[in-house]
């Protein structure tokens, strides 16, 4: 496929991303656009590499090559506190939650709010402003005092979805947000995604197993096969069908030569 | 294989299902879990008790101020392990760089002023904990290897530094008298040290992201916590709090002695921690916690000391005490995990 043309209002370019591990070339080359205010659906089989780009692009990994912009800066970014510095916040597939601490604590994770100019932790701030960011999302939790080891997995993956939603990212990247869910705690995140593109304030990545979903608030769809974006399309130019017959295709194709 | 199936259920089945047998015994366990620190007071005191019915001299003035005296190092040294061990590491050297910093102060102090030596000497410690840190966390060599190496290596320097024989302690100046001078000057360090070590760990950024550090390395470094500056700080402020107590410790007992502080002095912080409820694994424990653990091998070594009672016993004792604690932490960690508040 030819790579997409930059546009004006892109907020975010991944031009020629190769990533290596050893000998497995994860991202080969790969070449990702995200304009400003739109949903971007990343789909993808397992193992395609789309957590690989995810953290790239948060400053996670660093590339072997290849050039990020964000509003047409080239950057470079060599820490997540860097990428999020500049706007950019991450629901990772493993929700980078640490069991060991409150539900208030991990929502505020290395953004912690402090008696400035003390160094000592405000709690209070904190577990108001975490309340409120679960109600807000329609979220129960039996306590926002218990450690999150105690939390269902469902739980667990909104406080993840909460903390970086709530934290005026221009960038959001959702690797795979829904995976945990019930249909009707799916349905609620979906409606959250819904809302934040309405307002047209931040552009998201959306990593997701599930078409349908994928197809229910996306602009745009982009799969990565092979290490390189295989297929691009406007979301309502496509179908579950023919994303499902692209990602199979493969897999036949694969079987009968092996 | 019974056992084991009560923990994998959930609460709610426990509860129901449960016999009140394991739930009681649970609900003790978690009770005592959930209040490690009052869990390990009571134990000193009672101890305390013990040893003053079974002997008036327990609580004399002398005896106080040699339990102070014999307790206060450890319990600085195991505020810096606390700290180490939450962020899922540890340092065996601490304990050499105890008996390292009096002897950079000694050498120092012909160059400059006594509080310039003292500063310089602090620097030095933490210098090695720099260098166990970076060690440990850009040459990924596990702790326990890395300060198992410094331990030696400043065992060695130590004597060479000193050609082996113990150097004269700094003359007595005004800091000298605040640092080690009264009977309870150490003692007094060692409570102020702790009070800001717990702020340090609960009430702070640093505290917080020590524990996201141990409990979960890859997602703290993912939330954006520099997690290899947080190692190194807490290897570089275990080190310097060690320089501090081995200065102490010198003035205490006026000498510089290149065999002071060692091995001994660290392994008693670790049980201290231990004991205290800091998990060896990372992700939980408290400096109040290790403090009183302090205070129970120091009140347990002095009380069986004044029943006639000898050293090769108190270790056998300590080691008991160890493992008990040792077990207490992984069977209520066990049941902590299976989901019970
Ligand atoms: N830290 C790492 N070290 C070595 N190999 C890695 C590492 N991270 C990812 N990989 C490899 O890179 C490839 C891409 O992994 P990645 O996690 O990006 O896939 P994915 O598309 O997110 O898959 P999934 O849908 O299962 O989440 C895999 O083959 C994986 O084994
Ligand atoms: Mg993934």
């Amino acid at each position: 496929m030819t790579p997409p043309e930059p546009e004006d209002n892109d907020i975010l370019r991944a031009e020629n991303i190769v990533k290596r591990f050893g000998a497995l070339t994860a991202l080969d080359g790969v070449t990702l656009h995200l304009r400003k205010g739109e949903v971007l659906g990343l789909i993808g089989d397992n193992g395609a590499g789309k957590s690989t780009l995810i953290k790239i692009i948060t400053g996670y990994h660093r590339p072997d090559s290849g050039t990020l912009s964000i509003e047409g800066q080239d950057v470079q970014l060599k820490s997540v506190s860097q990428a999020r510095g500049l706007g950019i916040e991450t629901v990772f597939q493993d929700l980078a939650l640490v069991n060991e601490l409150s539900v208030f604590h991990n929502m505020f994770l290395n953004s912690e709010v402090t008696f400035k100019p003390l160094p000592f932790l405000n709690n209070r701030e904190m577990k108001k402003r975490t309340r409120k960011y679960l109600e807000d999302m329609g979220v129960k939790i039996q306590s926002i005092d218990v450690e999150v080891a105690q939390l269902s997995g469902g739980q667990r993956q909104a406080i993840a979805v909460a903390r970086s939603v709530y934290s005026d990212a221009k960038i959001l990247l959702l690797d795979e947000p829904l995976a945990a869910m019930g249909a009707k705690e799916g349905a609620m995140i979906l409606d959250l995604v819904q809302r934040l593109k309405e307002k047209r304030e931040v552009s998201i990545i959306l990593i997701a197993h599930n078409y349908a979903q994928v197809l229910e608030v996306c602009d745009r769809v982009n799969l990565l096969q092979h290490g390189k974006i295989a297929y691009d399309e406007k979301a309502s130019s496509t179908s579950i069908e023919e994303l499902t017959e692209l990602v199979v295709a493969e897999y036949r194709k694969a079987r009968e030569t092996a | 294989m019974a056992k084991q199936a009560t923990d994998e259920i959930s609460t709610a089945d426990r509860v129901d299902a449960g016999g009140p047998r394991t739930d009681g015994v649970a609900r003790l366990a978690t009770a005592l879990w959930r209040r490690r620190e009052a869990s390990i007071a009571l134990v000193a005191i009672l101890l305390l008790l013990y040893f003053q019915s079974s002997n008036d001299a327990f609580l004399s003035q002398g005896n106080i101020r040699g339990l102070a005296q014999s307790g206060y190092a450890t319990a600085i040294i195991a505020c810096g392990l606390v700290m180490l061990l939450i962020c899922g590491e540890i340092d065996l050297s601490v304990g050499s760089v105890m008996g390292f910093a009096p002897i950079i102060v000694y050498l120092a102090d012909q160059e400059f002023v006594f509080p310039i030596a003292v500063v310089v000497a602090l620097l030095v410690t933490s210098l090695v904990g720099l260098l166990n840190g970076v060690i440990t966390v850009y040459l990924r060599v596990p702790s326990f290897v890395t300060t198992l190496g410094t331990l030696f290596l400043l065992t060695g320097l130590n004597v060479t530094l000193t050609d082996g024989f113990p150097k004269p302690a700094p003359e007595e100046s005004g800091l000298t008298r605040i640092l080690g001078g009264g009977a309870f000057s150490g003692i007094a360090w060692a409570l102020i040290i702790v009070v800001l070590m717990h702020l340090l760990l609960t009430r702070t950024r640093w505290g917080l992201h020590t524990f996201a550090v141990g409990g979960n390395l890859v997602g703290a470094s993912e939330a954006g916590v520099r997690v290899n500056r947080v190692k190194i700080g807490n290897f570089m402020l275990c080190s310097a709090l060690g320089g501090f107590a081995g200065i102490m410790e010198a003035i205490r007992i006026n000498s510089v002695d290149p065999l002071a502080g060692g091995p001994n002095v660290m392994f008693l912080a670790v049980s201290a921690a231990v004991i205290g409820g800091t998990a060896l694994a990372g992700g939980a424990g408290t400096i109040i916690g290790a403090f009183f653990g302090t205070a129970v091998l120091a009140i347990l070594r002095n009380g069986f000391t004044l029943q006639g009672v000898s050293a090769n016993t108190f270790n056998i004792i300590l080691g008991i005490s160890i493992l008990v604690a040792m077990t207490l932490n992984v069977y209520v960690g066990r049941l902590r995990r299976s989901g019970k508040t």
